[in-house]
């Protein structure tokens, strides 16, 4: 099962390979991770997707927290949440296609936020998901280039 | 406030730690620290290869239960020391390396002797450091001993780069240690240990499971008052030997891969098996899940990580073992029953069946005439020693043979490298021990195969004095590796033939040691005598039954009950 897991660490030099190494040193997988400052900037937060039984995801969150300079680890999938990921798309956007380009990116709410000729670049947030979704949509009309950011999360605050 | 230079610090701060004794080895990088300690109040003790140095520290940590120290330069220095850290690493034992490392402006331009250690030690190291500054230099190794004494022990490095150990600073004033994100669990949730107590008090077929955690806990007292006021027998891991004493009544001995027939019996049999500070390692279960297939489990443990990793846990104690020992032997004695005194009554059925395995398959060989046999010299070091030695092993039959015929009836006398299975661990390993414990007997149980590998420490051994005793079993083969060939590989033994090895007695006089050697079983017992009384480096080749095995053994996946036995 897929599960989003937030680390905060301190922002020390190979910080981010301590984690990695972990990750493929005991053959955990990583789908996405996103790491930046907090607030603090001696502090880092990284957000990553990992997929496994609860047995591995609990070695997972453990070993995490083993490591000298993780602060703190949480599995926020464990509650409820809201994840977004933002995807940078360079589709073909000739004569003919133009006009389905922009339908689409105003489906999905997203921007154009470069135009050439030959291109559009558009940039659209969202769920995995929804992610998935307008490159599903957009492939056949051509995206010559895509950059995606991998998921951040955050869990949503206690209800009253 | 006066300055003083950063290998100055260094030193000053090894001292304020109780840091009595270096191991290492000089070069280019560390050039200011050895100037240092040139007429320091603190020995060191030059290796012949950087190995050895990290492997002494880790003994010397084994036996005394403080932290050890090496010290190496840069580049091959450093990664010489690397199999050395992670036999440490593997076996949670407190080390701090200090490697030398090119100046900072020269980090990354692949400098001469430079290596990135810091990342190639990343994996085995409980945590490692590259000081960029002088200032750094003492909160750092501060930082450090902390981490490697604290939780679940474990080696620490730090890169000093030339020009940070030769800028000047202010000794800075020792402060308490303040890691808001490193804080191991040491107390026991009291809830779990009630519920623990419980279990052990309703099982009518329990068994102790105790590892290498009893032993770095210093829990080994702990320990004997539960399971003799409750009568309940117990097992250790390799590197749980002498944590309970092994020629104790309700001592087992070793279960596992090559442990006894009634140890591995009792362990699939038991309804409640309460593993004590060990892993679970898989040289210990067997296949999985025939494990202590009937039994519910504790598991005490200072490390997380450690729990329901390899198996499901019932009732899992995050704690130090002698906290979690000392919390259920209390709450045992505000409990009405049982008193210490009833323990003789207790489990007399489940007694009497472990002890009908003991006598039906004991550890044993077969006798054969004038030829010697390992075991039996193990026997003889056990006997002549009084069972007092500190010994140390390499890695493989000879191990294994120490471990199953040396009655270990004290912690921190068995030396040996259990998670790595690191060969050439012994000798150097007998060096430490024996500068820690310069009154004790120190003896390297050792195989020819595996002396090979670190044999340049006679040198080391001559050098600081260390009259260390080395018993090589000589077979002629690396004998672990020539019983998995004879055993599953149709005894085809692809590189397992060492007929070509030195003549250890004339190698020993040209190191400047003693040299025995017996080829008939009745010289065993002089040979090891005369080593004994000899105030010098000794080798002893036994030129043992050639083709001997190590049994019981349970064969790679198997349960650990399919055990091939003599």
């Amino acid at each position: 099962m897929k599960h989003t897991i937030s680390v905060l660490l301190q922002n020390r030099p190979g910080v981010l390979s301590r984690v990695t190494g972990l990750f493929s040193g005991r053959g955990f997988n990583i789908e996405s991770l996103c790491v930046a400052e907090t607030l603090e900037s001696d502090v880092s937060c990284l957000t990553l997707v990992t997929t496994g039984d609860n047995f591995i995801i609990e070695q997972i969150t453990k070993q995490l927290h083993k490591l000298i300079d993780v602060i703190k680890v949480t599995d926020i999938s464990d509650k409820e949440y809201v994840e977004r990921e933002m995807v940078l798309l360079r589709v073909k956007a000739d004569a003919n296609t133009r006009a389905e380009v922009l339908r689409v990116v105003d489906i999905f709410r997203g921007k154009v936020v470069d135009v050439s000729p030959k291109s559009y670049a558009v940039e659209i947030t969202g769920s995995a998901s929804k992610i998935q979704a307008v490159i599903d949509i957009l492939r056949p009309l051509g995206i010559k280039e895509i950059v995606r950011t991998g998921t951040i999360a955050m869990a949503r605050a206690n209800k009253g | 406030m006066k300055k003083i230079t950063g290998s100055q610090a260094i030193v000053k701060c090894l001292q304020e730690e109780g840091i009595k004794t270096l191991f290492g080895f000089p070069g280019g990088a560390v050039l200011d620290l050895y100037d240092q300690l040139y007429d320091a109040d603190i020995q060191h003790v030059l290796v012949r290869h950087e190995q050895g140095a990290v492997h002494a520290a880790d003994a010397y940590a084994r036996v005394t239960g403080e932290v050890g120290v090496a010290l190496l330069t840069s580049g091959p220095g450093a990664t010489n020391g690397v199999t050395g850290i992670a036999t440490a690493y593997m076996d949670s034992i407190p080390i701090v390396i200090l490697t030398g490392q090119v100046p900072t402006p020269l980090i990354g331009n692949d400098a001469f002797q430079e290596v990135d250690i810091v990342g190639i030690t990343r994996p085995c190291t409980k945590h490692n450091y590259l000081v960029k500054t002088s200032a750094d230099l003492v909160p750092t190794i501060r930082e450090a001993f902390h981490i490697a004494r604290s939780g679940r022990p474990g080696p620490v490095l730090i890169d000093l780069p030339k020009d940070v150990v030769a800028g000047m600073i202010s000794y800075p004033e020792k402060k308490p240690i303040r890691m808001p994100n490193y804080q191991p669990t040491y107390e026991p949730h009291i809830g779990q240990i009630a519920k623990a107590c419980k279990a052990i008090l309703a099982s009518s077929r329990p068994v102790l499971y105790v590892g290498g955690g009893v032993i770095l806990a210093d829990a080994h007292t702990e320990l004997i008052e539960l399971a003799t006021r409750l009568n309940i027998p117990v097992t250790m891991t390799l590197m749980g030997l002498g944590a309970f004493p092994g020629s104790h009544g309700l001592s087992m001995g070793m279960l596992g891969m090559h442990g006894t027939y009634a140890a591995n019996m009792a362990v699939a049999d038991c309804d409640l098996l309460i593993a004590v500070g060990a892993r679970f390692d898989d040289r210990v279960t067997g296949r999985l899940d025939a494990f202590a297939r009937n039994a519910e489990i504790i598991h005490i443990d200072i490390d997380p990580t450690s729990i329901s990793k390899n198996v499901k846990v019932n009732i899992p104690i995050v704690a130090d073992c002698k906290y979690a020992l000392t919390a259920i032997n209390n709450w045992l004695n505000s409990e009405t029953i049982p008193k210490p005194g009833d323990a003789s009554a207790r489990h007399q059925d489940w007694l009497a069946t472990i002890n009908q395995w003991k006598t039906d398959h004991p550890l044993s060989y077969k006798d054969e005439g004038d030829i010697i046999k390992p075991q039996y010299v193990v026997e003889k070091l056990d006997e002549l020693t009084q069972g007092e030695a500190i010994i140390t092993t390499e890695v493989g039959q000879n191990q294994m043979w120490a471990a199953q015929f040396y009655k270990f009836n004290k912690p921190r006398r068995f030396v040996t490298s259990g998670g790595l299975g690191t060969m050439g661990f012994g000798l150097p390993a007998a060096i430490g021990a024996k500068i820690a414990f310069p009154d004790r007997h120190v003896i390297d149980i050792a195989g020819d195969g595996s002396i090979q590998m670190n044999i340049q420490e006679l040198a080391t051994a001559r050098q600081y004095k260390c009259p260390v005793k080395i018993a090589i079993l000589n077979n002629g083969y690396l004998g672990m590796v020539r019983q998995w060939q004879e055993l599953f590989y149709d005894k085809r033994y692809s590189s397992t033939i060492m007929d070509t090895a030195p003549d250890f007695v004339e190698l020993a006089r040209a190191f400047g040691a003693v040299g025995l050697r017996a080829v008939r079983k009745s010289e065993v017992v002089p040979v090891i005598k005369e080593a004994l009384a000899t105030d010098n480096v000794v080798i002893m080749d036994f030129k043992v039954a050639k083709e001997e095995g190590v049994y019981p053994m349970v064969p790679a996946g198997k349960a650990t009950t399919e055990m091939l036995l003599v």
